[in-house]
């Protein structure tokens, strides 16, 4: 099956490397590169898509599966609130406001960023070799390896809660506030994609997923749930100044429950993207580091 | 019986080799297991009165839960078996004189418990002397230890028999990704892995602890910190031996249906 899927990737890629790479009257050089690698990565994901397609109830079998794991963490809560009316001043609609905000951003990132999720395998099985001959930056061509929209099972979850959470919660939406919670979905998949990277990075060291990281994804989604500053004062400094959750998280929710009203926690989301510059360093020496496994 | 007892050494003897995988293991259980208890504690400091069980039998249950995740975590199947079946290897294994089921059952708990013996030590030893209210309580009474233990058994074959079920379903459906999915959520949901039991709302655990899944992790984990009376201890393990024989038995004739209809796939 894998086989398949390799095969027919190749080739739809190059057969459209010489249609759409090239159009006429316009050189290569005239393009910018990033237009040309946007370019390059829509037609990765297409091509994943189509692929997916092919098998189709396993597709939705998937998607169905993805909504169901996120349901029950949903119900965790649900039932939990039930049982107690609030935890550490935060009320069940708000808790699942938070709640779909973290999935919703964990989602996206897994959606987009997933060939880094999944890169041990191209580590060992000598496919990132063939990534590093090619005249093409090996960030799109590993996030072009993988497009996983059946993630969306897992979205429309989330998107459900969400809108859930607006209507019970009673806030009083404005324009601010709904750039707000755009703000946090840039910001949170911006810090997914960032660790998803950290986390390949590490194979090129261990050539194994290293499972602990999956604390900092998995763990962050699934804890996320909450309110960081439900996890006490340490927790809070520790997603303030290392792994910027709370930024994408706690802070703008504060603000968008009238907690906060400086405007700065507004802004907080978008300054959690630096997080992605330490990420991109650590990738690069990675890959200046990294010795073929072979095949 | 022999050879099912050398399929067991075999596959215990190698899952002892995964030592740096087991240390990543331990380590990723802890911060599990720690923010686990984080939110517990919020909801405890929220409101105590409606604490179903006492905070530090709900501790030590977060941390049995951690130490001993590879005995009762349905998520943890075999993908080899999953692989071979997908694949078409699984002829080869169909032309030895065994049978699948008893090996596939032998090769799973090894691969359990070596797992299990190398992560749940360090945990375990941790917790104990974490300070007062976080760490791990001795158990209730002597008693309730050695009931632990035996229920510990007994859930650990039940976590195996409802696996092996969804390991011959595999032969049903071809592709299992969309049917593992399901249990997993499904099994963590019920057997009180995402929340203990009796968290729920009474009615709704009443039923819950009828369920198979309940048999997996519910049962040892309570008896430790002895927030279950002695009916209903009893209940609890006669529950658990029904249900192994049920499933197992269900599981048996599924089998046996499976391998009359085989399709090998690829070659």
């Amino acid at each position: 099956m894998t086989n398949t899927h390799k095969t027919l990737h190749n080739t739809t890629h190059k057969d459209s490397a010489h249609k759409h790479m090239r159009p006429p009257g316009r050189t290569p050089h005239n393009e910018s590169r990033v237009r040309k690698s946007i370019r390059l990565y829509l037609h990765y994901v297409s091509v994943n898509i189509r692929c997916m397609m092919q098998y189709k109830t396993s597709f939705f079998l998937t998607a169905l599966g993805q909504f169901l794991v996120s349901f029950t963490a949903f119900l965790g809560v649900f039932f939990m609130f039930q049982r107690f009316s609030r935890v550490e001043g935060f009320t069940y609609s708000e808790v699942l406001l938070c709640f779909s905000i973290m999935l919703m951003e964990f989602s996206l990132a897994e959606m987009f960023a997933r060939g880094f999720d999944q890169f041990s395998g191209m580590v060992r099985s000598g496919e990132f070799d063939r990534v590093l001959v090619r005249p093409q930056s090996e960030i799109i061509q590993v996030l072009g390896s993988k497009f996983e929209l059946t993630r969306f099972g897992r979205m429309l979850q989330a998107v459900v809660m969400f809108v859930y959470g607006i209507i019970r919660s009673g806030i009083a939406w404005n324009l601010s506030k709904v750039l707000t919670v755009i703000f946090m979905l840039i910001g949170g998949t911006a810090v997914f994609t960032a660790l998803f990277l950290v986390y390949a990075a590490l194979c090129f060291f261990t050539l194994e997923s290293l499972e602990f990281m999956n604390i900092f994804t998995d763990g962050a989604r699934e804890f996320g749930k909450y309110p960081v500053g439900v996890y006490g004062e340490k927790m809070l400094l520790f997603s303030t100044f290392f792994v910027p959750y709370a930024l994408i998280q706690y802070y703008p929710l504060l603000y968008i429950l009238d907690r906060r009203t400086h405007p700065v926690y507004m802004f907080l989301p978008l300054l959690a993207c630096w997080f992605l510059i330490p990420a991109l360093m650590f990738w690069k020496f990675g890959v200046r580091h990294y010795k073929s496994s072979g095949s | 019986m022999k050879k099912y007892l050398s399929f067991f050494r075999l596959r215990f003897a190698m899952g002892l080799q995964y030592r740096a995988a087991a240390l990543a293991g331990v380590a990723t259980q802890f911060a599990w297991g720690f923010m686990e208890i984080m939110i517990f504690r919020a909801f405890y400091r929220a409101d105590p009165a409606s604490f179903p069980m006492s905070f530090s039998a709900t501790v030590s249950y977060l941390w049995l839960q951690q130490a001993f995740l590879a005995l009762f975590a349905a998520w943890m199947m075999e993908n080899e078996i999953f692989d071979s079946i997908v694949d078409g290897n699984i002829a080869y294994e169909l032309c030895r004189p065994v049978d699948l089921y008893n090996m596939w059952f032998s090769r799973s708990i090894a691969t359990r418990l070596s797992r299990a013996v190398l992560r749940c030590f360090p945990i375990l030893i941790v917790a104990a002397f974490l300070p007062k209210p976080y760490g791990i309580t001795p158990p209730a009474s002597p008693g309730h230890f050695l009931l632990f233990l035996v229920t510990m058994i007994l859930g650990l074959l039940m976590t195996v028999s409802l696996c092996e079920l969804i390991y011959i379903l595999a032969f049903f459906t071809i592709s299992p990704a969309g049917l593992r999915l399901m249990f997993d959520s499904a099994a963590d949901f019920f057997a009180g892995a995402l929340i203990p039991l009796p968290f729920f709302p009474e009615k709704m655990r009443q039923v819950m602890e009828l369920l198979p899944f309940a048999s997996m992790q519910n049962v040892p984990l309570r008896i430790y910190g002895g927030s279950m009376t002695g009916y209903e201890m009893q209940k609890a393990v006669f529950l658990q031996v029904f249900w192994l024989a049920a499933i197992t038995f269900t599981g048996k004739v599924l089998c046996l249906l499976a391998q009359r209809r085989v399709t090998v796939q690829g070659g």
